[in-house]
């Protein structure tokens, strides 16, 4: 267990030695001891951070090295020669067109995205705004849809796969899954917290729905709809379980299921494998960088509805 | 439009009529179709395979009745061993995972709750993992635990211990599987209990202050009670997530060693997915989903009695 105790040794009992008890009655109404942190704070902070980057710069700098660098023992850190020879090979290799498989992740994701978050705006707006029968009726199908897991629809959606005929095909990774009513949900209970006012004057002057929805409604929700728009390209491009089972040509593969064949196929060339892992990575951890904060929000936000 | 009807009635009192009745159908069709057809409808028609003896490569599906869910229970069934041992599994993982995972994200939340200069950093930092998938992180560690040539064993040689074959006997093969599952989502935890302990009113553990509660106190009788849907939340999304158990032990150990990290969606998706016995598949999915929602449901009236003290 490595990664347990230097982070439970930094929990609630060892925060007593970085912040001492209030000096005096003047510090305690300025700053509670819970918020004042010493040098222990950054020193535990410092040590938890590298737990989580270290693996993933042992990843980055094995793509560089030779095979037997990435073999060797005891651990050689540093290697002897730089190569490109993993990018190269991965470059060749027909039975693991590994580029292939980041160009359609990267297809899959961005169309996935696209669908989810305009069918998923779409209805939350009129969930949000308007009355209609049959309303409460779908709002309750949609929560209760949260609440089942998703395995329950792999044997009936497989079938609807191969009656559409898109088993082995980009559309089995892009429409099923926006189905999912997060989405939907996420975008209604924004919609509902903006003011009514801008949307009524917009009436007075003669503007129909849809020109609200996309005028008004959507320039207002832009956080919301990119947080989604950031978890739903993350869920497609991770996504394991239902490519691995749906796709089956070289070609036709995303970067995921792609993975587990590469490992299959190279088994202790790490280089190699470390670069798949690698041009897996480098496009969502760029993304991360970008939108950070509104990936983390969408989280907060989704933990605190429960 | 209809606008012109609704002016009369003025916006203030019915703001929800200001559109003509087809509209709100013509917002909601594109995403019901898909409800419809991906969730809902699968939602009922898995139950019909689940009566049938569905093989997907044979022409003919007879109707079975309940026979797929008696021979899950069944001992002399073929489907007996597979599934049962899946499930034993996927109890094993939730057991060894949830603790750690519920108790490691508390502790980085609560550091992460001080106010010190770079905590945004930090807490991306931690959160970092989360986003990489399954895939990746299971070829990391795949290298790391590697037991010949892998850092981990690598480490333990250079300081003259023996090596440890982390994927290939047990219980090394679950620690492993343990470990990667922390490493990859324990930011996802740790970011809903810090917006959980943000919510918490500084007033209170002023409060507590005053009266003369210790840290520890605060943290008893303050943060405790404060999270409590928090941490209902957090321990019900957390034992769904670790039932789900599916691509660390595929990638990792192939569900070895013998089967002993095959997990219930492994024995499900060997079962409809490779072997193409749809109808069982089926209902085994159907048993494991009613054994996680009795779960979710003890879970939510054991954590809702309990009273602050």
């Amino acid at each position: 267990m490595t990664t347990t105790s230097p982070i439970t040794g930094a929990g609630p009992g060892a925060s007593d030695p970085a912040s001492t008890e209030p000096g005096g009655p003047a510090r305690r109404r300025r700053a509670y001891s819970r918020t004042r942190v010493g040098p222990l704070t950054y020193v535990a902070m410092t040590v938890i951070s590298l737990i989580f980057i270290l693996p993933l710069l042992w990843m980055l700098l094995t793509t560089f090295k030779t095979e037997s660098d990435a073999r060797s023992i005891p651990i050689r850190v540093m290697p002897s020669e730089w190569t490109l020879r993993a990018y190269r090979l991965i470059f060749d290799d027909a039975a693991n067109p590994v580029y292939t498989w980041l160009i359609n992740s990267l297809v899959v994701s961005v169309l996935h995205m696209v669908l989810n978050v305009v069918v998923a705006a779409m209805a939350a707006y009129a969930l949000s705004r308007m009355t209609f029968r049959g309303r409460n009726l779908l709002f309750g199908t949609l929560i209760a849809t949260l609440f089942m897991p998703g395995f329950i629809f792999f044997m009936p959606n497989y079938l609807t796969m191969s009656k559409l005929g898109w088993l082995d095909s980009y559309w089995a990774l892009v429409v099923p899954g926006a189905a999912g009513a997060f989405g939907v949900f996420f975008l209604r209970q924004f919609f509902l917290a903006i003011p009514r006012e801008l949307e009524e004057s917009a009436l007075i002057d003669g503007a129909n729905s849809w020109t609200i929805f996309t005028r008004i409604m959507l320039p207002l929700s832009k956080p919301a709809l990119v947080t989604l728009a950031v978890l739903s390209f993350l869920g497609a491009w991770n996504d394991f379980v239902w490519p691995v089972f749906v796709l089956f040509s070289p070609d036709r593969m995303t970067l995921a299921p792609g993975l587990a064949t590469l490992y299959g196929a190279y088994t202790t060339d790490y280089p190699v494998v470390m670069a798949g892992a690698t041009l897996a990575a480098i496009p969502v951890l760029i993304l991360y960088v970008v939108v950070q904060r509104y990936v983390i929000e969408g989280v907060a936000n989704s933990g605190l509805k429960g | 439009m209809s606008g012109r009807i609704t002016g009369l009635a003025g916006p203030v009192r019915s703001p929800l009529r200001h559109h003509h009745p087809v509209t709100p159908y013509l917002f909601v069709a594109p995403y019901v179709v898909l409800l419809l057809t991906f969730l809902v409808g699968p939602a009922v028609f898995g139950v019909w395979m689940s009566l049938h003896n569905w093989d997907f490569m044979l022409p003919g599906k007879p109707w079975v009745g309940l026979q797929n869910y008696r021979d899950l229970f069944d001992s002399s069934s073929v489907l007996f061993h597979p599934f049962w041992n899946g499930m034993k599994n996927t109890f094993l993982f939730v057991l060894m995972s949830v603790p750690f995972l519920v108790a490691i994200p508390l502790g980085l939340a609560l550091l992460l709750n001080r106010k010190f200069r770079g905590r945004t950093f930090f807490r991306a930092v931690v959160f970092t993992p989360f986003v990489l998938g399954v895939a990746v992180v299971g070829l990391v560690f795949g290298y790391l635990f590697d037991p010949e040539v892998g850092l981990v064993n690598g480490i333990l040689d250079g300081v003259g211990l023996p090596k440890v074959s982390w994927l290939s006997t047990q219980p090394q093969a679950w620690i492993t599987i343990t470990v990667m599952t922390i490493w990859w989502t324990i930011g996802f935890n740790a970011v809903i209990f810090l917006a959980g302990l943000q919510g918490l009113p500084e007033q209170l553990y002023e409060a507590a202050e005053l009266d003369g509660a210790g840290r520890w106190s605060q943290f008893r009788h303050v943060t405790v009670p404060g999270l409590r849907n928090v941490f209902l939340f957090v321990v019900t999304t957390t034992i769904l997530a670790s039932a789900n158990l599916f691509g660390q032990p595929y990638i990792l150990t192939k569900g070895g060693p013998g089967d002993s990290t095959t997990t219930a969606i492994m024995a499900m998706t060997n079962e409809g997915l490779r072997g193409f016995r749809m109808g069982s598949a089926a209902a085994m999915s159907y048993v494991l989903a009613l054994a996680l929602a009795i779960i979710s449901v003890a879970n939510f009236l054991i954590m809702r009695e309990r009273k602050p003290s």
